[in-house]
């Protein structure tokens, strides 16, 4: 009898728990990248502003673009994603036209951030991090690093010690760099030769990886890879030996955004977020404890300085990143880029 | 004597296959205790990462919601799935169609599956939670369940049904009398076939939960704290949920009085 | 009964389920394999075979073919470990068995991940097996045992050989033992009768778990990324990239179409091989 009353007990708290009565208010939904901003951010916010936002977490931009597209962004507020995936959900008529009336923080971004070619106004995304893809080495393992040809056509005591990325994008803007070619070249014959040197140097890989390349490095599996600048420093946070270089024929200008969805339905709380975390305080502890550069001015030049010595891509310039290309939306040859990557790792 | 030989041998597989399953788990378990944070050098003995995982109310709110995820769908599918099994097998003479639609769950890809049911439920304006993730786990879980009951209804002899109906029982009582007991064990194995692949899937999970916090299941979480590896702190919780679920099976035993149902 | 409609009563329910949440919706994800993909990944309602005719690439058929070779790989040496395993469960005092089988379940309510990243400290280059090789005074070359297709044919054996178990103790549970008996006394060796008796009134149960480790195997996309490194792509992965990395909707559905009409032939061949080797019909006549 006792036992009937503890099962039936356990059934009813897991109906309960599993059909839930639903919240009286929505809070607001806040998709981002796990440890990209601070652990309390989130109540901070909702101290100082009254608002009842919550955070939840994507692996992949790749993850929360098929859902955002499959619930057409039902459900969620502010989502953090990459410049490519911001312009995509834009074209798809997702995003919400930002008001920079209600965002007043957004005069903290440097000019530069202002004007990026993906957005050029800041029409529907807010840049939150930027940065470059280059070579992270192991500098005692290795000679220093100058070209991408030093990574996909690796010195011989450096095969089997090296990674590329793994997103379709990153690994192929390796061999296009390396080539001379545009980011987001998309000629099918110059292309055919990326895909060639690509294919040639997965013979010499160990891996494609892009979350624990650093860690790699660190045991001293890897002792080359390729790497965003930011993820890199996780690594030199470990090892000092670890150091970051863009090679000689340049890198890419990413740029991950913060969007609003046109389908949220707390659009004040939302644009309320976005101007938190373009505050200049709050910008500085991103930078500071996520060891990417942010495209606050206020922000940046409170930076400590001991962490540009101990970082030195955190002082990169927004002027110097300027100088590379961002990653854009290549429309129609995405299809092309997809059969590209599988025929790599096919062969 | 050759039986006792042949014991042998059979505690020998038992032992060498068990080996295998658990050597990874070793690995892991000692992992979680390891003081520091990379999984590549032992910094010496802590249990400090169970201290952060015990204040980590995402992950153990998570942990909770997978619980509720599979224990609902693994009842709902076992059901279903083995009155199907039954009905299949009974039929006999079943159809292309048929066989194609049990077949399916199993082969469809997870992300079409996964992407088709929350367009689905968009177009639906279903709202989206715990419910939903549930529901659509019993959709592939039940087509497993039916797939091991069907494999012991495949010399399963239909006479002693015959002879139940003959007796006067009613369907309802030759099942759950005749058929339901001689299937238990296939069933058990079918229920936890469910159960462990509820628990640990990630891609329907992530689409079909809702947006917010309050349906985010373990997967989830873990997939999405990747960035860094995996953290002592989920070694920790992995160690923790096989400890509590032998502590469970212990106090189970206990109070079925060391009787296991199917027997 | 089996003339009647009690058996159709009892599958009604499975149906309705699968028939609102299965075949509706992915009728409606798939079909879109016959529109164009827009140019920033919408959907164009415009009629066309384009995305099914690149399906027919011998890209994709050789990369169907690896991971169908991976995939079969895995669920043979899967069905040998599980259904020995299963076989040694069934052997032990019939009180053991719930226990037994609980115990070979329960490392898979850890996290798929979580083994996997076991798997990576074990086998990669400064990892457990390294050192521990050079501990024991190991001095030679040690082969690169992780990023390639035996580390990913080992996480797929590992993750899914609890399925295999699961599905071939189902047969061996009821296998009577009088049976044994019998076909002892008549003077069968222990290997005759386990060849003759035993093995064939199980093949439904291996059949089945052959099954599930092959279409899990050939869905999966975590293994081949982090123990195969990225290096090559599975089934699961082609059409994962379609849909989320890609934003190709119609060729991913195209591909899964194609993918799915495939399987279920290959699905249906061995349900009617199954059939015949386990001499079901003889049986379920009566």
């Amino acid at each position: 009898m006792k036992r009937y009353q503890l099962h039936c007990s356990i059934w009813m708290t897991a109906t309960l728990t599993a059909f839930g009565m639903p919240a009286l208010a929505e809070p607001l939904t806040v998709s981002n990248w796990d440890g990209y901003m601070a652990a309390d951010a989130i109540d901070s916010f909702n101290a100082e502003t009254g608002h009842t936002a919550e955070l939840v977490l994507h692996a992949t931009n790749e993850e929360i673009m098929g859902k955002l597209i499959a619930s057409k962004g039902v459900g969620y507020d502010v989502v953090f994603v990459s410049s490519p995936f911001a312009e995509v959900l834009h074209n798809l008529g997702l995003t919400e036209d930002l008001d920079h009336e209600k965002i007043p923080n957004i005069a903290n971004l440097y000019a530069e951030a202002t004007e990026l070619p993906h957005d050029p106004g800041n029409a529907f995304s807010v840049p939150y991090a930027w940065g470059t893809t280059g070579l992270c080495y192991r500098s005692d393992l290795v000679d220093t690093p100058t070209s991408w040809n030093d990574l996909l056509k690796p010195a011989e005591d450096v095969s089997g010690k090296t990674t590329m990325l793994a997103t379709d994008r990153w690994l192929l803007a390796a061999g296009q760099l390396a080539l001379g070619y545009s980011v987001n070249e998309t000629d099918s014959e110059k292309m055919a030769e990326v895909r060639d040197l690509l294919i040639d140097a997965k013979g010499t890989l160990l891996a494609y990886d892009d979350t624990t390349f650093y860690a790699k490095l660190v045991s001293g599996e890897a002792e080359l890879v390729q790497a965003w600048d930011g993820w890199c420093n996780y690594g030199i946070g470990e090892n000092a030996d670890i150091k970051y270089t863009i090679p000689s024929e340049g890198s890419d200008l990413w740029v991950d955004t913060m969007v609003i969805l046109k389908a949220s339905g707390n659009k004040e709380a939302a644009y309320d977020f976005v101007n938190y975390i373009l505050d200049a305080e709050n910008h500085r502890w991103a930078a500071e404890n996520i060891l990417y550069k942010v495209p606050n001015e206020p922000a940046m030049s409170g930076v400590d300085a001991s962490l540009i010595e101990t970082f030195p891509n955190m002082g990169m310039s927004p002027e110097e990143m300027l100088k590379f290309e961002q990653l854009r939306d290549v429309g129609g040859a995405q299809r092309d880029y997809s059969r590209l990557v599988s025929e790599i790792k096919a062969n | 004597m050759a039986e006792r030989h042949i014991f042998r041998l059979m505690l020998l597989i038992l032992g060498v296959v068990f080996a295998f399953l658990y050597i990874p788990i070793s690995v892991l378990v000692g992992l979680s205790f390891n003081d520091g944070g990379l999984p590549t050098a032992w910094t010496g003995f802590s249990t400090r990462w169970y201290g952060a995982l015990l204040t980590n109310d995402d992950i153990l709110k998570a942990a909770g919601n997978t619980l509720v995820v599979a224990l609902f769908s693994t009842a709902l599918s076992t059901v279903l799935g083995t009155l199907l099994a039954i009905g299949v097998e009974i039929r006999r003479r079943n159809g292309k169609w048929l066989e194609t639609i049990i077949f399916a769950p199993m082969i469809i890809p997870d992300i079409v599956l996964a992407i088709a049911l929350l367009s689905f439920f968009s177009l639906l304006g279903v709202k989206m939670g715990l419910h939903t993730i549930i529901v659509s786990h019993v959709v592939f879980n039940l087509a497993f369940v039916c797939a091991v009951v069907r494999a012991r209804l495949k010399n399963f002899d239909w006479s002693i049904v015959e002879a139940s109906g003959d007796l006067g029982a009613s369907t309802f009582t030759t099942l759950r009398r005749v058929v339901v007991p001689v299937l238990m064990p296939a069933i058990i194995a079918g229920a936890l076939l469910a159960f462990t692949l509820s628990v640990d899937e990630f891609i329907i999970a992530f689409f079909t939960a809702g947006a917010g916090r309050s349906s985010i299941t373990l997967p989830m979480q873990i997939f999405a704290m990747i960035r860094f590896g995996v953290t002592p702190e989920i070694n920790a919780l992995a160690t923790l949920v096989m400890a509590v679920s032998v502590v469970a099976l212990a106090l189970s035993q206990r109070l079925n009085k060391g009787e296991l149902p199917g027997q | 009964m089996s003339a009647d409609r009690r058996p159709l009563l009892l599958m009604t329910p499975a149906m309705i389920w699968l028939f609102g949440l299965m075949v509706v919706p992915c009728a409606l994800i798939l079909v879109l394999a016959f529109f164009r993909r827009g140019l920033y990944g919408g959907i164009e309602y415009t009629w066309t075979l384009e995305n099914l005719a690149l399906v027919f690439d011998p890209l994709y058929f050789q990369i169907f073919l690896k991971s169908a070779g991976i995939a079969g790989l895995s669920a043979a040496i899967a069905c040998v470990l599980g259904y020995a395993a299963a076989y040694a469960i069934a052997a032990m005092p019939r009180r053991h068995q719930p226990m037994l089988l609980f115990f070979a379940v329960l490392p898979f309510w850890s996290n798929y991940l979580v083994r996997t990243y076991a798997w990576i400290v074990l086998l990669n280059r400064e990892g457990l097996i390294v050192n521990l090789a050079r501990w024991v005074g190991y001095e030679g070359e040690l082969p690169q045992m992780l990023y390639s297709e035996q580390a990913v044919v080992i996480g797929l054996v590992y993750n899914y050989l609890p399925f295999v178990i699961l599905s071939c103790y189902a047969p061996l549970s009821r296998l009577n033992p009088e049976v044994n008996e019998a076909s002892r006394d008549l003077g069968a060796s222990a290997w005759t009768t386990f060849r003759r008796v035993t093995l064939p009134m199980t093949v439904p149960g291996i059949a089945t778990g052959f099954v599930f480790v092959f279409v899990l195997s050939i869905g999966n996309f975590v293994t081949p990324a982090l123990l195969g490194g990225g290096q090559f792509q599975m089934i699961g992965n082609l059409v994962y990239a379609q849909f989320l990395t890609a934003n190709d909707w119609p060729f991913g559905a195209a591909l899964s179409m194609v993918l799915i009409a495939v399987m279920l032939g290959l699905l249906m061949g061995q349900a009617v091989m199954a059939d015949r080797a386990s001499g079901g019909k003889g049986a379920r006549d009566g």
